[in-house]
């Protein structure tokens, strides 16, 4: 159904999922470096500046009126962190040729990505246009600003800073706002060098093309050797201190948004992922998970409480909305939790439906074009491919003994609240 | 008898039928995807607070929030919860309520067959006690919550409020932290029994599964059933003014960036089925040409610093009600209003230029073959078209032969000064007023 392959033009590698199950095509293009403040303000800024003019569409409306010439194509460019990483993909989506009379919508639009990276709109001395640099910091900035308006997110975010300060990780791929109004043209055409001489490059496509199809679509461009890197394994969190973080932050809202942080010291690539992707599947994934079934159905305290693994950073999070002064009660309640599945107390069907759940959550993904090239990117990057059988088979492998075994690795590190005034 | 379609500009084929107790089942082959996903609906929403219970006489009033607190009570059952059955069946269950209807969802990779009868059978088994409605409360309580936080939700609603004096469309889907303690279990029992008749239903399934298989195990299971006889639903919707009820509001709220929506009233058409597809495609496209971001105000509105990717526009059009919102975030609310004013007044002015509702029209045919990737797109937007006397899969052949030119006939009725709202959130900490 999944046909796989990888070819090379130049430097660049090409991950062909050939498939004829969509109505499109879906195309990523990933540039991976370091996870650093500087690094990931110029990267974010710069995902927008690209796609906001190229050399034959200088503007943000020339493109977006050739996109929709083809057949509504889209473009998107966004920016993540996977573990110490920092990734900034553009992605491309684009009807199949059979729907439309037209065709060779394929061609033009990988041609169109490739002048988008390595064709950007400059001007007489070489530099992205000054204009188009300043409003995107403008609405970078905002963008940033707006995490802070979304509360739930927001205490993810704070977590996060709070449990991996002096971390790569605790950086947000958005990078810094006072480091944003530092960026200048000169900094910023560095970075775009910088990024094309230096990062991993690799081209993500979903869709129905032969090989043959793909290597004439990407003939022309053209990339140089990459430097050779480390595999990099990411730091790991220790925990120095004995003592359990808290911490409170007041804010202006009604209801209180508990995030709580704990190492979890179990990677992609490990043998023991699946156990702990099992682990935290009956600690908080699903509805029939410890966190939901005690904190929500129980003891009606939560409309959410979930629990998810950073596999990339080897870290577990619990979320939960809750009345500020059920604080207590709430975090006493989802220690239980953990206690009980490091005791064991959880029964084999409990077991077994976790695992059913985990292989269809997996094989649903693979469904969505988007999550394919995620899944597929992001095993990549961690140092573990793995094809859907072998992931089947793994979470399908896991013993109680191992899911102890890796609860009992569990440490809770960081309790952050974000609540209102009066509780 | 189950009738057979295919759709060529698509490359699709589903089935439908009625079956004798009303229950329309509609089935779409998605023979290459892994999982199958499951909806079984009924055309019961949040508006639906005045009507008259089956078997009675007189109409009456049930507390707001009612068809929320219906759906969250639904997965209990004698035994324990749905949920359960769902996951040991290796399923993901859902639910959710809107304006106009309740959904209950499940999406599995097997035993699907199973999890259809699961499905059926236990939202045709309402089972609620006293003590679980009351726990219930506390959990929604935190669920209505949640949203009072969520600036995206509050500046719609405010915006709802400010069109809206007497539709009920203004109340919030899930009703007050208030509203929620006046429900009963008796109010349950009978909002279920007057609006949970298979003839106001719909299963749609689509995904990889036998269309004689599903369809057979669906007959019988309806069969072994008995419902009483289905009388017509007399649901009172107040009959709304024409004009908008307030200019605008403004709502302080923690947050460090402003939001700006703005909406227009219009009455719902009397079209139906093609003819109010069209309507509805042509309302979609005029929107695209003129905010979209293709078009040059757009761009504008992008340089002045006064919108950004989360600029967004939409028609909303469903049972009894219909409206415009425009908006996003911005960091100066009235002056966006003032520039969608004046943009709106140039448009109904000049008109726009042929071509671009050409390229308006490729646009929305990419977009939407693009959203048939989707088995839940396939599953929601069948249901909610074919309440309304609609299919979508009439949507590519309509947009292929549409005049685009008739798109501008629209502008003569929308878009009126007194139909028109706004609804903004500004940060608290900000001691400025935003007029």
């Amino acid at each position: 159904m999944l046909e796989e392959y990888v070819v090379k033009q130049q430097e660049l590698p090409i991950h062909l999922l050939k498939t004829e199950k969509y109505k499109t095509t879906n195309i990523a293009l990933h540039l991976k470096t370091d996870l650093t403040k500087e690094k990931a303000t110029h990267r974010a800024l710069l995902s927008n500046v690209l796609k906001s003019a190229t050399k034959n569409y200088p503007s943000r409306k020339d493109i977006r009126l050739y996109l929709d010439e083809l057949y509504g194509a889209t473009l998107a460019t966004n920016v993540q962190k996977i573990g110490d990483w920092h990734i900034l993909s553009f992605y491309l989506t684009v009807v199949n040729d059979q729907f439309i009379e037209t065709s060779q919508l394929f061609k033009k639009s990988i041609a169109f990505l490739q002048e988008v990276l390595f064709e950007p709109y400059l001007d007489e001395e070489g530099f992205f246009s000054e204009k188009i640099i300043e409003e995107e910091k403008r609405l970078l900035k905002q963008r940033i600003d707006s995490i802070y308006d979304d509360k739930i997110r927001y205490a993810n975010e704070r977590l996060i800073q709070e449990m991996c300060k002096n971390d790569p990780f605790a950086i947000h791929p958005y990078g810094d706002k006072n480091m944003l109004f530092e960026v200048t043209k000169q900094s910023l055409q560095e970075e775009y060098h910088r990024m094309l001489q230096e990062d991993d490059i690799r081209l993500y496509i979903v869709g129905n093309h032969t090989k043959e199809e793909v290597q004439d679509a990407v003939a022309s461009i053209s990339i140089s050797p990459r430097p050779k890197r480390e595999r990099k394994i990411p730091s790991q969190r220790r925990r120095e201190e004995k003592e359990v973080r808290e911490v409170v932050e007041i804010d202006q809202i009604g209801q209180a948004k508990l995030s709580m942080g704990f190492c979890f010291p179990v990677y992609h690539a490990d043998q023991n992922f699946y156990a702990a992707q099992v682990m935290n599947g009956l600690f908080g994934g699903f509805p029939h998970s410890k966190l939901f079934m005690n904190v929500r159905e129980k003891e009606s305290l939560a409309y959410y409480a979930t629990s998810r693994y950073e596999s990339a950073k080897g870290l577990l999070f619990v979320y939960a909305g809750i009345d500020a002064s059920q604080y207590d009660k709430t975090t006493r309640i989802i220690k239980e939790q953990l206690e009980d599945m490091v005791q064991g107390k959880f029964t084999d069907q409990e077991l077994a439906q976790t695992k059913m759940m985990l292989k269809n959550q997996l094989m649903e993904a693979y469904d969505s074009p988007r999550s394919i090239i995620s899944m597929a990117y992001k095993g990549n990057v961690l140092g573990k491919e793995r094809d859907l059988n072998t992931w089947m088979k793994g979470i399908e492998s896991v013993t109680k003994d191992e899911v102890v075994h890796v609860a009992k690795l569990v440490t809770l590190d960081t309790c952050y609240v974000l609540r209102g005034e009066d509780a | 008898m189950v009738e057979k379609f295919e759709v060529r500009s698509l490359q699709e084929t589903y089935y439908q039928t009625t079956l004798k107790n009303g229950l329309r089942v509609v089935i779409v082959p998605k023979p290459h995807y892994y999982k199958t996903y499951a909806m079984f609906t009924t055309d019961y929403g949040s508006i639906d607070r005045t009507f008259r219970p089956l078997g009675k006489k007189e109409t009456v009033t049930v507390p707001d929030g009612i068809a929320h607190f219906l759906e969250h009570k639904m997965f209990e059952e004698e035994w324990g919860d749905v949920f359960h059955t769902f996951g040991e069946q290796g399923a993901s269950a859902n639910a959710y309520t809107s304006f106009t209807k309740t959904a209950y969802l499940f999406s599995s990779t097997q035993e699907i067959k199973k999890n259809i009868v699961t499905l059926l059978d236990f939202v045709q088994h309402p089972y609620f006690t006293k003590e679980s409605v009351e726990k219930e409360k506390g959990i929604i309580a935190q669920e209505i919550r949640m949203y009072d936080d969520n600036p995206d939700w509050e500046v719609f609603f405010h915006l709802l409020r400010n069109l809206y004096s007497d539709h009920p469309v203004k109340i919030d889907i899930a009703g007050t932290t208030e509203s929620i303690y006046e429900i009963t279990r008796e109010d349950l029992y009978m909002c279920y029994e007057t609006f949970y008749h298979p003839s106001n239903m719909m299963l749609v399934i689509v995904g990889n599964v036998d269309v004689d298989e599903m369809m057979a195990l669906v007959r019988e299971n309806q069969e072994k059933k008995s419902f009483p006889k289905a009388e017509p639903l007399e649901r009172i919707i107040p009959t709304e003014q024409k004009e908008a009820v307030r200019a605008n509001t403004t709502k302080r709220m923690s947050v460090n960036t402003p939001q700006c929506l703005i909406g227009w009233k219009i009455a719902p058409p009397n079209d139906t089925g093609k003819e109010l597809l069209a309507y509805e495609l042509k309302m979609d496209m005029l929107l695209e040409a003129i905010f979209g971001p293709g078009a040059g105000h757009y761009e504008k509105l992008y340089e002045e610093g006064l919108i950004d990717d989360s600029f967004a526009f939409e028609f909303t059009m469903d049972r009894t009600f219909s409206f415009i919102s425009v908006g996003g975030d911005t960091p100066q609310p009235v002056k966006l209003e003032e520039r969608i004013g004046e943009i709106v007044q140039q448009v109904k002015e000049n008109g726009i230029p042929k071509k671009d509702l050409e390229r308006v029209r490729k646009k929305m045919i990419g977009s939407f073959l693009k959203k048939f990737n989707s088995l839940e797109f396939i599953a929601n937007q069948y249901t909610r078209y074919a309440f309304s006397g609609m299919n979508i899969f009439d949507v590519v052949p309509i947009l292929e032969n549409m005049d685009v030119t008739d798109v501008l006939e629209l502008l003569h009725d929308v878009f009126d000064p007194s139909t028109k709202s706004s609804s903004y959130i500004v940060p608290k900490k900000s001691e400025e007023e935003n007029e």
